[in-house]
């Protein structure tokens, strides 16, 4: 079915919207390694490349530590490399993913959200991919399957970008996007090629030109030097992802910022959040609008670079603005709230009440009577109430929930037998 | 005894050209990096080094790299996996025009005993069981080096280190012995694995030529002498390295397609104890008391391996 903007309309779930977005990127490498949720990613890709679809080389490697290496290798050779992981995968290949960064190579890897072990589990929260925030590697988080696929092909752009040269990580929640199937309008090939032009970058390790890449460095000024680099190039895809989202928006029709507004207009309540649960956001927004509250909500799409100005100017007049992450610091609490607030620490208008939520971990659902709780919360709270915690969403239904399967779990020391005189006791 | 020599027969031959220019922050002495200097020469260049944290990976400290060939740096586990995506991306660019064929390279991983047998160990593995077509130079000084001469499992039985120390509870230091790395390539059925030593450069080269012949993982071990952690004058290391030859203690060995066929079979084997003598990391096997356990069974592993030898590769008597 040909789409509005002249794609093709399918019905995709987030991994295929991922791989379609490889597939169109015309990606010349694939280092892969299976992890749920994000396998079908790389099956995909595979059956493409075995099947003559995608002219790239799929190989698996022995672990994400040895993918990320691999990916980031051939990328420094001069391949358009794409890759997957998720969760668990990520943190095995952290190591490696820093290494990468350093070498200043444009790759595109894609996490598909999953809470972290232990205890281990498979729908998302956001932990694992803030474990790799300070990586270096610029991160998109994508809220629908279309986004996925457009946020690839974006994400090339940014990453091959010589003011950038940086990997970029395009996020997805488990389950809710990698496994839910929602109608994408997939470009057509011309419609990617005139978007993003077939790789050309030089090669790097030739017989001709010998060259030594990620040496050793043994000075703080000169680490200090390199690293900052990064940081500035960083600040640098800021600019770099606004172009390349206007012209995708000219070719494709769909056009993204690193911050999206859903009515804000004249809001006084601001929800900020990352990820597919912001749709669930977006619903409850539409339900406290029609009984007269002015809510609206942020959604965080770039979190690196931090687009702070972006930040600012939304929320800075605000009367009260809730972040709700879909994270957890043990002893902190929800990590962008941080974010969130120092950028609003430095703004001249800040908003009356800022409060942090935590929600939606390992999937949790956040239904709408918990978005009317941060609602009531932000419109009850003063102007001048004192410092307040990280509040977890967490419902009576869940309590309950946890009740009877903690009881369960203790079910054979509290075993229930029949005495003598026929009423049961509790033997310990 | 010597098997015949096919590329290379003596000395003389050796390439005069080096890839690996003089100064670098490596020890006096070191006999990785002279193994490193002898593989390049059979290279002859036109190769990226892909290197795992370790001693070498001093080599390249910016601005300066001793090498005139490339040079990637990876992390201690996965160097086989960055020797992965360079020849991976090689053969696409090649493949594709954007590279031209001569421009191709042979990659060559440097890894340390450590890297190789402890945390690189699955990536190699991985790099070998795909088949990849790559050269790997693990230099064995047979402890953590870099970090101050570290227990790791290539520490031979009776070897003091600064994580195995010798005393009265541990009176041997290593307990455990050293895994067999050739063993652990051949049951990969890579086409090409073999032990080289410092002090046959002639058999290190023409092994190195031999292996250049075949497509896929082609397999270095070399005995490293390393001064500072075996405990041994820089001036002696060709002694040492001849030593380890002639008591039999690192044999040279090659398997073509898992065919094994040793190099050298010394005939008649000088006693361990002297290749011991010659390091303070097995000092504590003479003095203040001699350990005779240890020493018989250090001696009797070599004895048996061999007889081992005897049984299947020398003509009977
Ligand atoms: S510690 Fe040993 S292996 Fe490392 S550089 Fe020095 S001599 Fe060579």
């Amino acid at each position: 079915m040909v789409g509005e903007q002249g794609g093709t309309r399918r019905m995709l779930t987030g991994n295929a919207a991922a791989a379609w977005g490889a597939r169109l990127a015309r990606v010349e490498y694939i280092p892969a390694f299976p992890i749920t949720p994000q396998t079908e990613i790389i099956e995909s890709l595979a059956a493409w490349c075995a099947g003559g679809e995608l002219a790239a080389r799929f190989v698996t490697l022995d672990s994400e530590h040895s993918m990320i290496t691999a990916a980031g290798a051939a990328a420094a050779t001069g391949c358009r490399v794409f890759t997957a992981t998720s969760s668990q995968g990520l943190l095995y290949g952290l190591e490696a993913l820093w290494t990468v960064a350093g070498w200043r190579v444009p790759l595109v890897m894609v996490n598909v959200s999953r809470g972290l072990a232990a205890p281990i589990t498979l729908e998302p929260d956001h932990n694992d991919i803030l474990a790799a925030r300070d990586s270096g590697c610029i991160q998109l988080h994508a809220e629908t399957c279309q986004e996925v696929l457009d946020s690839v092909l974006l994400a090339y752009r940014v990453a091959e970008d010589p003011r950038v040269r940086l990997p970029v990580i395009v996020n997805m929640d488990g389950f809710y996007l990698s496994f839910t199937r929602e109608p994408v309008e997939v470009p057509t090939p011309q419609q990617a090629a005139d978007f993003l032009p077939e790789a050309q970058g030089e090669p790097e390790f030739r017989a001709s030109r010998p060259l030594a890449q990620g040496v050793a460095v043994l000075q703080g000024a000169l680490y200090s030097h390199f690293r900052y680099q990064m940081h500035l190039a960083q600040e640098a895809a800021l600019a770099v992802h606004e172009e390349a989202a206007a012209d995708f928006e000219q070719i494709c029709g769909r056009r993204y910022g690193a911050v999206e507004a859903y009515r804000l207009e004249d809001a006084e309540l601001v929800l900020v959040m990352a990820g597919s649960f912001a749709t669930k956001a977006r619903a409850a927004i539409d339900v406290l609008r029609s009984e007269g509250k002015r809510v609206g909500l942020l959604r965080l799409r770039m979190i690196r670079p931090w687009p702070a100005a972006a930040v600012a100017a939304a929320l800075g007049h605000r009367r009260g603005v809730a972040v709700i992450d879909q994270n957890l610091s043990p002893g902190l609490g929800g990590i962008l709230f941080q974010e969130v607030a120092a950028t609003l620490a430095r703004s001249a208008r800040r908003p009356g009440v800022l409060r942090s939520f935590v929600g939606g971990l390992g999937g949790k659902d956040i239904s709408l009577g918990e978005f009317r709780h941060v609602v009531d919360v932000l419109a009850a709270a003063s102007d001048s109430e004192d410092l307040h915690g990280s509040e977890l969403l967490f419902t009576e239904a869940d309590w309950q929930q946890v009740q009877s399967l903690v009881q369960l779990a203790q079910f054979p020391e509290t075993q229930a037998v029949p005495s003598d005189d026929g009423r049961s006791e509790v033997r310990r | 005894m010597k098997t015949k020599r096919e590329f290379i027969h003596n000395l003389k031959e050796l390439p005069r050209d080096e890839l690996l220019a003089p100064g670098s922050p490596l020890c006096a002495g070191c006999g990785g990096l002279l193994a490193l200097r002898l593989l390049l020469k059979a290279l002859d260049g036109n190769v990226a080094v892909v290197n795992a944290a370790g001693c070498m990976t001093l080599l390249a400290v910016y601005p300066y790299t001793p090498l005139r060939t490339s040079w990637l740096y990876t992390t201690m586990g996965s160097a086989p996996a960055g020797a992965q995506g360079i020849r991976d991306a090689l053969d696409v660019l090649i493949a594709k025009g954007r590279l031209p064929r001569e421009e191709d390279l042979r990659v060559v991983v440097l890894a340390g005993d450590g890297a190789t047998l402890d945390i690189g160990l699955s990536s190699l593995s991985g790099a070998i069981h795909r088949g990849l077509d790559f050269y790997y130079l693990c230099y064995d000084n047979e402890a953590f080096g870099n970090t101050g001469f570290q227990m790791s499992a290539a520490s031979p039985y009776g070897s003091r280190t600064a994580t195995s120390p010798a005393t009265p509870l541990q009176a041997a230091g290593t307990l455990q012995q050293k895994k067999d790395l050739f063993e652990i390539w051949r049951s990969h059925h890579p086409p090409y694995a073999a032990t080289l030593s410092t002090a046959d450069p002639v058999d290190l080269v023409d092994k190195v030529r031999r292996a250049t012949r075949l497509r896929g993982p082609k397999l270095f071990t070399a005995l490293a002498v390393c001064p500072p952690g075996w405990g041994s004058a820089p001036s002696r290391g060709f002694e040492i390295a001849k030593l380890a030859l002639d008591t039999g203690v690192w044999p040279l060995k090659e398997a073509i397609d898992g065919k094994v066929r040793h190099t050298y079979i010394p005939q008649r084997r000088r006693p361990l104890e002297e290749y011991l003598r010659t390091q303070r990391r097995f000092a504590h096997l003479f003095s203040p008391q001699r350990q005779e356990d240890v020493l018989h069974r250090m001696q009797q592993a070599v004895d048996a391996y061999w007889d081992e030898v005897q049984r299947h590769e020398m003509p009977p008597r």
